[in-house]
C-alpha cells in the first residue's frame, strides 16, 4: 500500500525496497531501453525542470527580494521573513486560522471516515449504495457551487437556522460571526469524509479473515478484536490518510474564498494561509513577500509531514516491518 | 461489548444508523436542487425538500444573470478540461511506461523525485509559474491551465499508471521486443491498449479536478469572456450578493451536472481509483 511506500521512501529515499519493487527489472532489454527511456520521460523531465524545480529555486530567490510584478526584483536579504514574524499581524492570524482548521478538520474527518467504513465493512446489503452516497460529497465538495450552497445554509436566514427555528432556537448568522465562521468551513471539510472512507474500506478488505477466526477461537470478543486486529492492521492506512488530508487541508482555498467573498473575514477569522498568500501575491502583486509566504508554507507542510513520519515509527504497525 | 454484540445480532440497527447518516449527507444537495426550482420567497421560509410551488424562472434568469450567458462559461470550462485530459493522458502514460517497463540509469532517483512531487503543495510553484507565464504572454489564455499537463506535472497519474503497468503480464511486450518491435511500438500497440482502465480513471479525475479548479483560472483569466464555470458562479455571487439566491442556486446546480453525470456512470471506477492509489478526490 501507499502508506508503506511513503514511509520507506522517506526513510531511505533512493534505495528503498518498496521503490525497487515498484519499478520492475527488465534486465535483458539492455541498452536499447536506455536511450528511448529518456525520450519517453522527456515531457516529464522538461516539466519537472521548467515548472517545478526551476520555479522553486526562483521563488526561493524571489523570497529574498522586494519584487513587484511590473518591476524587477532587488535583493533585501531576510527582510521578508522578518516582516512575516515581526510586522505582519495578518500573517500570524492566517497561520493561526490555518493550523486551527487543520487540527480540527483532519481528525474529525478521519474519525467519521473510519466509523462509517467500519459500519460498511463486511457483506452488508446495499453496501454499494451506501458507499456511493457517502462518497458523493467528497467528489462534489471542492467546487464553487458547493461553497455557495454552504454559504446559503449557514447564513442568518439559511437552511440551518430554518431547521433550528422549528425547535424554537434562534440561531446566529454563522458565516458572518467571527466565532463560528471557521467552524462552518470545518464542517464543510468534514462533510467530505468520503474519500478517506473509501481508502479505509479498501484497507479493511485487506485484513486476512484468518486473523479474526484465530482470535475468535482464542475467545476474543468483538471489542478485543477491534483493538488487537482491526486497528493495528489499519494503522498504515490511518497514517496515509492523515498525511494526505493534512497536506490537503493546509492548502484549502476555495471554500474560504467563496464563503468570505475573498476577504478572509469576518475579522480575518477565515483568513486561510493560501487566501492571504493570494491577496499578497495576486491582489497587491508583492511577488517577493508572496514567495516568502509560499516557502514558509512549504516549510510548515514539510515539517509536519516529517513529524508524522517520525511519529509513525511508534504507532504504525507494518506487517512486513521485519526488514 | 454489548452494543457491538447487539449490532451484530440485529443488523437493522446498522442500517438505521447508516440511513440516518446518508440523509444528513445528501440533504444539503437535495435541498439545493429543490430550492433552485422554488419561487424565491419560499427558499428562506420553507426548509423542506418538496417544493409547494414549482418555478423554473430561476434557471432562465440565472442563465443570463451576469450579462454573459452561462453557456459561454460551460464551453470555456469544457475546452480547458478536455485539453488538460489529453495532456495528462499523453504525457503521464509516456512517463509511466518508462518508469514501469524500461531500465535506465537514474531510474530509482527519478522515480523517488516523481513521488516527492506528488506531495508538493501547488502553492510552492504558484508565483514563479505565474511570473513565467506572465512573461510568456500567457495571461488571459488557456495555456496556463493546459500546457503544464503536456509536461506531466500531475505525478499522481504517473503513479497510478505505473502501478497498473506493474500488474500487466510482461510476456506480451517481451515477445514483441524479441520480434524486433521498438519500445515505442511496444508502448503504442501493447501497453496503451492494456492500460485503458487506468487511462479512463486518469481522464475522469483530470476532467473533474480541472473543471472544479478555481484558483488557477482566478489568477490567469481576467477577461470575462474567457471565464470558467466556477468563475462565472463567483462573478454571479459577487455582483448580485444576497439578492438573487434562486438564480444563483440554479446555476450552482447546473454547474454540478457534468460531475454528477460522471459520478452516476463511473462511480465504481472512481472509487476503485481512489482505493488503489489513495487519491485526493
Amino acid at each position: 500500500m501507499m502508506g508503506v511506500l511513503l514511509r520507506q521512501a522517506a526513510d531511505r529515499p533512493f534505495a528503498s525496497s518498496a521503490l525497487a519493487m515498484l519499478a520492475p527489472k527488465i534486465g535483458r532489454r539492455g541498452r536499447r531501453g536506455n536511450v528511448s527511456a529518456y525520450l519517453f520521460l522527456l515531457p516529464w523531465i522538461a516539466g519537472i525542470l521548467v515548472l517545478t524545480l526551476g520555479p522553486m529555486l526562483a521563488s526561493l530567490y524571489f523570497s529574498l527580494t522586494s519584487f513587484e510584478l511590473f518591476g524587477s526584483p532587488h535583493f533585501v536579504g531576510l527582510a521578508n521573513y522578518e516582516r512575516m514574524f515581526f510586522q505582519d499581524p495578518r500573517f500570524l492570524q492566517a497561520l493561526e486560522v490555518t493550523v486551527a482548521y487543520v487540527l480540527l478538520s483532519v481528525p474529525l474527518k478521519l474519525a467519521f471516515a473510519l466509523a462509517i467504513a467500519l459500519l460498511l465493512n463486511r457483506q452488508l446489503r446495499g453496501l454499494g449504495v451506501y458507499r456511493a452516497i457517502y462518497y458523493l460529497p467528497s467528489l462534489l465538495g471542492g467546487s464553487v457551487a458547493i461553497a455557495i450552497m454552504w454559504r446559503q445554509i449557514f447564513s442568518y436566514d439559511g437552511l440551518l437556522n430554518e431547521i433550528l427555528l422549528k425547535f424554537g432556537i434562534d440561531g446566529p448568522s454563522w458565516i458572518s460571526s467571527p466565532d463560528y465562521a471557521l467552524d462552518t468551513l470545518v464542517a464543510l471539510a468534514v462533510w467530505q469524509f468520503g474519500s478517506p472512507m473509501v481508502i479505509f474500506l479498501a484497507g479493511l478488505k485487506q485484513i486476512p479473515k484468518e486473523l479474526y477466526d484465530a482470535s475468535a477461537v482464542d475467545g476474543a470478543g468483538k471489542i478485543a478484536q477491534f483493538f488487537r486486529i482491526t486497528l493495528p492492521m489499519l494503522t498504515p492506512i490511518v497514517f496515509f490518510n492523515f498525511v494526505m488530508q493534512m497536506i490537503g487541508s493546509f492548502q484549502a482555498f476555495t471554500p474560504a474564498f467563496i464563503i468570505s467573498g475573498g476577504t478572509g473575514g469576518p475579522a480575518d477569522s477565515t483568513l486561510f494561509y493560501t487566501l492571504y498568500l493570494y491577496q499578497v501575491a495576486f491582489g497587491d502583486f508583492q511577488m517577493g513577500y508572496g514567495s516568502a509566504l509560499a516557502w514558509f508554507l512549504l516549510g510548515i507542510i514539510a515539517t509536519a509531514t516529517a513529524l508524522a513520519f517520525i511519529s509513525s515509527r511508534y504507532w504504525v504497525f507494518y506487517e512486513d516491518s521485519g526488514a | 461489548m454489548s452494543s457491538m454484540a447487539s449490532m451484530r445480532s440485529r443488523p437493522w440497527i446498522r442500517h438505521v444508523v447508516l440511513i440516518l447518516g446518508a440523509i444528513v449527507m445528501v440533504y444539503p444537495l437535495v435541498w439545493m436542487l429543490a430550492s433552485s426550482i422554488k419561487p424565491e420567497r419560499l427558499i428562506f421560509s420553507d426548509p423542506g425538500i418538496w417544493p409547494s410551488e414549482i418555478d423554473g424562472s430561476n434557471y432562465s434568469r440565472g442563465w443570463n444573470g451576469v450579462g454573459i450567458p452561462f453557456g459561454n462559461f460551460f464551453v470555456n470550462s469544457f475546452i480547458i478540461s478536455v485539453g488538460a485530459v489529453i495532456g495528462n493522458l499523453v504525457a503521464c502514460s509516456l512517463a509511466a511506461y518508462a518508469f514501469g517497463r524500461l531500465s535506465f540509469p537514474g531510474r530509482k532517483t527519478l522515480f523517488a523525485l516523481m513521488l516527492g512531487t506528488m506531495m508538493l503543495p501547488a502553492h510552492a510553484t504558484l508565483i514563479p509559474q505565474y511570473i513565467l507565464f506572465f512573461n510568456l504572454g500567457w495571461v488571459n489564455t488557456y495555456l496556463p491551465m493546459i500546457a503544464p499537463k503536456f509536461l506531466a506535472v500531475d505525478a499522481f497519474f504517473i503513479f497510478l499508471m505505473v502501478q497498473f503497468i506493474r500488474g500487466l503480464p510482461k510476456e506480451l511486450d517481451e515477445a514483441a521486443a524479441i520480434d524486433g518491435a521498438s519500445s515505442f511500438e511496444v508502448y503504442w500497440h501493447i501497453i496503451l491498449p492494456l492500460l485503458r482502465p487506468a487511462l479512463i480513471t486518469t481522464a475522469l479525475f483530470t476532467f473533474i479536478w480541472t473543471y472544479d479548479d478555481f484558483l488557477t483560472p482566478l489568477i490567469y483569466l481576467s477577461d470575462m469572456t474567457l471565464y470558467t464555470v466556477p468563475q462565472g458562479l463567483r462573478l454571479f455571487l459577487a455582483s448580485t450578493g444576497q439578492s438573487s439566491w434562486g438564480p444563483l442556486l440554479a446555476m450552482s446546480v447546473l454547474s454540478l451536472v457534468p460531475v454528477f453525470i460522471i459520478f452516476l456512470i463511473f462511480q465504481n471506477r472512481l472509487i476503485e481509483g481512489i482505493s488503489r492509489t489513495g487519491g485526493k478526490g
